[in-house]
């Protein structure tokens, strides 16, 4: 074990770390609203809107996060006319390419995992609402939304975790985040062992943290209090 | 669609064996993950704690860790590790390993680990009593597990088995990056001579779709067949 090239590369794989929280939080926060979105027509009883959907998060979670990331980094620069608008200011950054393909991505299991939380509120407690005189808005946002998101907090937290190792992608697209510093730092030595372990352990540090904070945030919002 | 063509003309044939590729590793890194499976298993369901502390970490480190740094490991470390094994028998020199074995056994591990907990969960959930009435009608413990319990959980791991064999075979992609000739990589070359990537990684992309449509298909019917009975 070569101790001195884990301690020399742990600051630079630091400095990375940066980088995939950014792709991550970014990528989490537009997939919250775009999963939000989707589930709510999955829930729709308008057949097309609801096989709209269904077809969206069947593509992408039927694919590999990579061909997804390439469609959208190489793929999409081919089209001509998409040159000619304000779109390729965003697309020809792979900063950006790899923030859309996430938020696509995490969006679709976002989706499933919202409207199985929706599908298993009790039917009850919607009629409770109605009895109760409140609008259907208000039931919606008031009722509906928190219990969803207090039933998908233990799937969306393996999805939060899932999310993160998919960032490790972006280091296809030329970016620099922990892996692909990781992988630069490797074939520049020759050390995948140490390399491996610092990078590994940056990465089970955050697993650890998004963990026990869906742990807490469950314990906070359970029913029995 | 001049750009599927068969033979010289167009890349269908190269496409058409670069599935054959996906699906062999694929199969290969699901069957290595069953192996590691079956050690781990009984290590996190054992009543010692120095056990459970070894099974846990593996499933940890590998389901916490992104997969394409567990394949860098392999690409970079492999062949220097088979070497330093090998001198330890007095051979010296250089061995390079197949870009197929590193790849299938890397996804394997990963994929190993999700087996695992699927393993432990359907174990757990079969009703005690069947480990009972076993002990109770004389089988010995061979028995007990390969007779009574595994039938039982196969048919219950199943639905959890199809997850992981979904995220093994979208995992298979990544391989790519190590060079070995699979949809992703042969659709890059593809997109790389012919300056269309949009039109060949949206044909990998379907790809993926098919086998994974036609993977459920099969799973399900072997599931219908697991559950006679019930």
């Amino acid at each position: 074990m070569d101790f001195d090239l884990m301690i020399t590369s742990f600051p630079k794989l630091l400095g990375a770390t940066v980088v995939t929280l950014k792709l991550l939080s970014a990528s989490l926060f537009f997939g919250l609203f775009l999963g939000l979105f989707f589930a709510i027509l999955r829930l729709n009883k308008n057949i097309f809107i609801n096989k709209f959907a269904y077809g969206y998060s069947y593509i992408f979670r039927g694919t590999p996060l990579l061909v997804q990331i390439f469609i959208i980094y190489f793929g999409l620069g081919q089209i001509e006319y998409l040159r000619t608008t304000f779109l390729w200011v965003i697309l020809k950054e792979p900063y950006w390419c790899a923030i859309i393909a996430f938020t696509l991505n995490t969006g679709a299991y976002t989706s499933e995992i919202l409207r199985s939380a929706f599908q298993t509120i009790k039917p009850g407690i919607i009629e409770a609402g109605k009895s109760l005189g409140i609008s259907n808005k208000i039931i919606f946002y008031k009722i509906q939304i928190p219990i969803a998101i207090r039933q998908s907090l233990p799937a969306y937290g393996n999805e939060i975790i899932l999310m993160m190792k998919g960032t490790s992608l972006a280091s296809t697209v030329t970016l620099m985040d922990l892996t692909g510093v990781a992988k630069y730092i490797i074939s520049t030595t020759f050390k995948p062992i140490e390399v491996f372990v610092v990078a590994g352990g940056i990465y089970l540090f955050m697993t650890f943290i998004i963990h026990n904070v869906i742990k807490y945030l469950e314990k906070k919002y359970s029913f029995q209090q | 669609m001049e750009l599927l063509a068969f033979g010289k003309t167009g890349w269908g044939d190269e496409l058409f064996y670069a599935t054959l590729m996906t699906v062999a590793v694929s199969i290969t890194a699901m069957l290595v993950g069953f192996f590691f499976a079956l050690i781990f298993t009984p290590l996190k369901l054992s009543k010692y704690k120095t056990l459970n502390l070894v099974g846990n970490f593996y499933t940890t480190v590998i389901r916490g860790v992104p997969e394409l740094l567990v394949i860098y490991l392999f690409f970079f470390g492999g062949s220097g590790a088979i070497m330093y094994v090998a001198s330890i028998f007095g051979y010296y020199e250089y061995i390079e390993i197949n870009a197929f074995i590193t790849g299938s056994m890397a996804i394997g591990i990963i994929s190993g680990a999700y087996s695992t907990e699927v393993f432990r969960g359907a174990i757990q959930s079969i009703d005690k009593g069947q480990f009972e009435a076993a002990k109770v009608l004389g089988i010995n413990k061979f028995g007990q597990f390969y007779k009574i319990i595994l039938p039982q959980m196969l048919r219950l791991a199943i639905p959890n088995l199809s997850n992981v064999w979904q995220i093994t075979l979208k995992d298979t992609s990544l391989i790519s990056v190590t060079g070995l000739v699979e949809i992703m990589r042969q659709s890059y070359i593809a997109a790389g001579s012919t300056r269309d990537p949009l039109f060949f990684y949206s044909f990998a992309a379907v790809l993926y779709l098919l086998l994974t449509y036609v993977s459920m298909k099969l799973i399900n019917k072997l599931e219908v067949r697991y559950s006679r009975g019930y």
